[in-house]
């Protein structure tokens, strides 16, 4: 079921590379030096080094001792990725591509965002590596993310609003991949999710494994065994295949979280893999939300990184085969999951994030007391507030 | 038969090279469409290209997602789209060439899709996200249509990969001329294209005529890349600028008279 690499990028059916040609050059110049890089002792010595020295790993496996006793059933671990440098597991996969993109001789780093935080990783990695970034960011995210757009300018990029299309992630996506394709040849398309074109998927969630591999020896030290489940919340995938993925061939139940948004009968969702269907978009096959036509739907979530209508493709391979249990929380049971986390806890996780709490929540109270959850936070929530601070307003209003 | 071929094999008796020009279904509207093609034709195009409009045309530059935009916000379709393609088949037997995302196709079904619009008169299929390597399929499909699938090439294409996509592409190969999406607005290629060009010819031979697209949009640079060797220019977002700056009344005119510019370029001496 571990499919390491495989070829041409195809996870069972999904996956590929379906690409302008323009790009080809780019993804096979890529690919070459990922697999030249990925395993050579001095570039894991120097990620190793960024990832320690300068994001903060590893990252600790807290018990949530008090959630626990308040939902009364499994034991909550929660993996702090919300505690690494600049608030989210994005720093991860920056780290390791900003040094890829080095040894390539790139000097010229694109990416997209959605929330704000790959943007964010992106800076900072590309600042600690001496490279030059900017990034593309749907208007709506920039509007409703102004903190983390902020955030970039301080940290040295250049942030280009997206004015097109749905003005999302998808959008911003698209428009980066417009970039790449005009300056193919001095520039490195720095992707933040476990998404697109061949080797991306593969070279992400490579990145992000050392979230499940921390995950497995953590649990291996305290309990001696693997965990019974895992939580994490999935968007484009990453922090999610970087936990699923080195505990693929551990007795672990696993749990994939979509946004149910308003619910998965509405239109207004970002729920790829419960309520989509098969198609290409982003270079890749993969479970997608679209009409009956084809075209690319409207997406909605309270939480920005969320926010896409399509996902990784080793996690439609891994819905397919069952490996993995994909479901959905709603934009509401994510805020009441974010606000009980900050009291219990003392924790405010990223609305993203509070998607998983929310869903291991329920999950906990079907378990036994002996037994653990282990839940990816996937980030920090100081970017959220705002944002559920006016949510609980107009919910406050609506229900009066 | 293919109409694509003949096509270029007739304007080869007649010392001419290939106008290629483009239509955007739906834009400004269905109806119009169906004019602007007749128009098109009437300035002298020699090969019809027709957009059916995706969400995340990730090609396109400005000019083609706007309009692509418009027309899906106007209710496009498939359906829509295959009767304007039929209306336009009962007024011309121009060659006819669909310009779509792979999406479109691969959510209908290759089978249902590719079988349908061939049988409302499209010729030939060019889906610029659809890579060699994952086309099997839909080659299988376009060959059991008796339809020609046009493949890209780009200016930094391998000459192994050419010879590849060569293989693999009938009616004519389509070199995208520059790095970047479609509709630029420069006045002159660069070396670079004109050496895309004549490698590409090389390696082409006399097999398969090569078009050229992506930022043609005045006489002279077409004269100069069909100098160079290509056999036909491809011009799309040149004709929707011209739509959109153009009162309605006049539209007609003057892409007529712009499409006689261009085809008198192909005309060689
Ligand atoms: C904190 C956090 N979690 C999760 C995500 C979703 O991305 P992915 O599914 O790739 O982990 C994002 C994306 O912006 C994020 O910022």
């Amino acid at each position: 079921m571990k499919l390491a690499y495989p070829k041409d990028g195809k996870f069972g059916e999904f996956g590929g590379r379906f690409i302008p040609e323009t790009l080809v050059p780019a993804v096979e110049e890529l690919e070459e030096a990922y697999l030249r890089f990925k395993d050579d002792k001095e570039f894991r010595q120097e990620l190793d080094y960024y990832l320690r020295e300068y994001a903060g790993r590893p990252t600790p496996l807290y018990f949530a001792k008090n959630l626990t006793e308040f939902v009364g059933g499994a034991r909550i671990y929660l993996k702090r990725e919300d505690l690494l440098h600049g608030g989210a597991h994005k720093i991860n996969n920056t780290l390791g591509q900003g040094l890829l993109a080095k040894r390539m001789k790139k000097k010229r780093i694109i990416a997209e965002t959605g929330a704000g935080q790959h943007g964010v990783a992106t800076a900072m990695a590309c600042s600690a590596l001496g490279l030059q970034s900017e990034v593309y960011m749907g208007y709506k995210d920039t509007q409703r993310q102004r903190l983390n757009v902020f955030r970039m300018k301080l940290l040295g990029t250049k942030v280009h609003p997206v004015k097109g299309g749905t003005q999302t992630l998808k959008d911003a996506i698209n428009e980066a991949i417009r970039d790449w394709i005009t300056n193919v040849n001095t520039t490195y398309y720095l992707l933040g999710s476990a998404v697109g074109p061949h080797p991306y998927p593969v070279m992400v969630r490579d990145f992000q494994a050392v979230i499940g591999d921390e995950i497995l020896s953590q649990m291996k030290e305290l309990k001696n065994k693997s965990p019974d489940s895992v939580v994490a919340c999935v968007g484009g995938g990453s922090n999610a295949i970087g936990t699923f993925y080195p505990l693929v061939d551990e007795d672990t139940t696993m749990f994939g979280v979509e946004a149910g948004g308003e619910g998965i009968k509405t239109e207004h969702h970002s729920a790829t893999l419960s309520s989509g269907s098969k198609g290409i978009l982003h270079g890749m096959l993969t479970y997608l939300l679209q009409d009956k036509h084809g075209q690319i739907k409207d997406t909605h979530s309270i939480a920005a990184g969320l926010d896409y209508p399509g996902v990784g493709p080793e996690h439609s391979y891994f819905k397919d085969s069952k490996r993995v249990k994909y479901d959905t929380v709603s934009d509401g049971d994510a805020v009441h999951a974010f606000l009980a986390l900050s009291k219990y806890e003392g924790i405010i996780p990223a609305l993203e994030s509070s998607h998983a709490v929310a869903y291991a929540i329920k999950l906990a109270k079907k378990m036994s007391k002996s037994e653990t959850i282990v839940v990816t936070l996937s980030g920090r929530g100081d970017k959220d507030v705002e944002v559920v601070e006016k949510y609980m307003s107009e919910n406050v209003k609506n229900s009066r | 038969m293919s109409r694509i071929r003949d096509k270029f094999s007739e304007l080869k008796s007649r010392n001419e090279k290939a106008l290629i020009a483009y239509a955007m279904a739906g834009y400004p509207n269905d109806k119009e469409t169906v004019s602007i093609v007749q128009s098109l034709v009437k300035g002298g195009a020699d090969i019809i290209e027709i957009g059916l409009p995706f969400s995340d045309p990730l090609a396109d530059g400005p000019v083609i997602q706007s309009a692509s935009f418009h027309s899906l916000q106007k209710g496009m379709n498939p359906e829509r789209f295959l009767n304007i393609v039929k209306k336009i088949r009962s007024k011309t037997d121009v060659p006819l060439v669909l310009m779509t995302y792979a999406n479109l196709l691969y959510s209908r079904g290759y089978d249902k899709f590719i079988s349908t619009v061939k049988k409302a008169g499209i010729d030939g299929i060019i889906l610029p996200d659809m890579a060699i390597e994952e086309a099997d399929q839909y080659l299988d499909v376009i060959r059991k249509n008796n339809m020609d699938a046009i493949f890209l090439i780009s200016p930094n294409t391998s000459e192994e990969r050419i010879r590849r996509i060569a293989k693999a592409s009938t009616g004519f190969v389509y070199l995208v001329s520059t790095y970047g999406t479609t509709g630029g607005t420069q006045q002159k290629f660069q070396q670079y294209t004109h050496d895309a060009i004549k490698n590409a010819k090389k390696i082409l031979e006399e097999k398969i005529p090569l078009g050229v697209g992506f930022g043609v949009n005045n006489a002279d640079q077409a004269r100069s890349i069909l100098q160079t060797g290509a056999d036909a220019i491809i011009v799309a977002s040149a004709f929707l600028r011209l739509i959109a700056e153009t009162p309605k009344a006049k539209i007609q005119g003057k892409i007529t008279s712009f499409a006689k510019s261009l085809k008198k370029a192909t005309i060689l001496e």
